[in-house]
């Protein structure tokens, strides 16, 4: 079984290449679903696969780059890509996140870094799922009035309308941003590109996660367009860090190309997806994964602080089974999509 | 709402101090460096190895081409694919609920 391990010429370790081309392609569907890089499930899942921890930094964000590419050309198409508001969040990004790694650095003098990081984390992941959870209270409580007062509730309204107040913000210059559908200050999607990019910096991750929640309810983009525009900002933020990690030598490029070939696909596939979601649907299923993901870092920060071996194993179990059925979820819905969409232009009716 | 606003203020003033109480904490430690070894390695992994080693400009340069061209190249490939399926590629609806 030789032939199914590969040889990674600068950590020099052996690695199982169908896991790579595995990984890639699940973290490819989450991540072209939910419009993030999906850093916080891959890094791990290299780590398990036998790469030291610093290469699977590296590592990831290289292929994070390759697949953001086919995802944001593929949403692209769509028209779920605003591609002004990606540019003007993106100066308030790479400033954001200059100051957050940053102020790692600062923490790492104190030795204790992991556990302020953790706990950083999960306040921002339990915040993002709050967030989810109001919405999908506030949409139902919306349509129950609608009903009451027998009128359709807009199909663009959302639960949590914080955008609405943001929106007011009257600093010039204010811009129309087409595929998003709002008329802003330029000067919003660069806070919130700041303060999501400084977030990002502090936790070490690309800030998908955080960003695409706030496109939808800082913002006000629709949640097919925050998709899309994150992915954008995702790949530009991956290219950069391939750069950086690469001229550090902490990137397995050989890796980062094994795990590009399931993750492109898989990102095609997650992209396609989407059109057979609603926004509300996407929403709440990110909300599913951002809770496993809320709880795999609680478990791994009892299992250092308490030291029990058992959470440790327990944390990882938690993201990956986590993850295995919302992406079972994700993909069976697709393909259920796609079937009853085949078969409905084949008998010539509309869709 | 400002609620929300009072609470992000307080993160951001917790971790803008944090910092200058880590300061007092100790020195940086020195960074750690890889060194490939290619004694076992043939072929393209051994260029791509030995580059690694000895012009590490180049393998940045390099690794920056090589990751976006293959994402592209990939991507067309599974456009092609998907394409195949027969489902409409351009259009979408925006729905919320």
């Amino acid at each position: 079984m030789e032939w199914l391990y590969i040889h990674m010429p600068i950590s020099g370790v052996d690695v199982f290449w169908p896991g790579m081309v595995i990984l890639g392609l699940g973290c490819g569907i989450m991540g072209g679903f939910y419009g993030m890089g999906a850093a916080w499930m891959i890094t791990p899942g290299l780590n398990i696969l036998g790469f030291p921890m610093a290469f699977a930094i590296g590592t990831d964000i290289a292929h994070i780059a390759g697949k953001s590419i086919v995802s944001t050309i593929r949403h692209g198409k769509f028209g779920n890509v605003d591609y002004p508001l990606g540019l003007a969040m993106l100066g308030g990004t790479i400033i954001g996140i200059e100051i957050g790694a940053q102020m790692i650095m600062w923490f790492e003098r104190i030795g204790k870094i992991d556990l302020y990081v953790r706990l950083l984390y999960l306040v921002f992941l339990a915040f993002i799922t709050y967030m989810i959870v109001a919405d999908a209270i506030k949409i139902k409580q919306k349509k129950k009035l609608a009903a009451e007062k027998g009128v359709e509730l807009d199909k663009l309204e959302g639960g949590v309308t914080w955008y609405k107040t943001m929106h007011k913000l009257p600093i010039p210059p204010k811009f129309h941003f087409k595929q998003a559908g709002i008329h802003v200050s330029f000067w919003l999607p660069f806070i919130v590109g700041f303060i999501t990019g400084w977030a990002a910096g502090i936790l070490g991750i690309g800030g998908g996660l955080i960003r695409m929640p706030s496109l939808i309810y800082f913002v006000g983009c629709p949640t097919h367009v925050a998709v899309g525009t994150d992915l954008f900002e995702v790949m530009l933020s991956g290219l950069y860090g391939t750069f950086t990690y690469t001229w550090k030598g902490r990137t397995e490029i050989v890796g980062a190309l094994i795990m590009l070939c399931g993750a492109a696909f898989g990102a095609q596939f997650g992209a396609v997806a989407t059109k057979y979601y609603k926004g509300g649907a996407i929403r709440l299923l990110f909300g599913a994964a951002v809770f496993c993901c809320t709880l795999s870092v609680a478990e791994k920060l009892i299992a250092r602080v308490y030291d029990i071996v058992w959470m440790d194993h327990a944390s990882t179990v938690t993201i990956l089974g986590g993850v295995s059925i919302l992406m079972f979820i994700i993909v069976y819905q697709a393909i259920k999509g796609m079937i009853k969409e085949v078969r409905m232009k084949n008998a010539g009716l509309p869709k | 709402m400002r609620k929300l606003w009072i609470g992000l203020l307080i993160i951001v003033a917790a971790l803008s101090v944090l910092p200058e109480v880590a300061m007092a904490a100790g020195g940086k430690a020195a960074p750690l460096v890889v060194v490939a070894h290619t004694t076992k390695l043939t072929g393209l992994l051994a260029w791509w190895a030995n580059m690694y080693n000895d012009n590490m400009f180049m393998f940045t340069i390099l690794s920056g081409i090589f990751i976006p061209l293959a994402g592209a190249f990939l991507g067309l490939i599974g456009d092609f694919l998907m394409g195949l399926t027969g489902i409409d590629l351009t259009k979408r609806e925006l729905v919320e609920h």
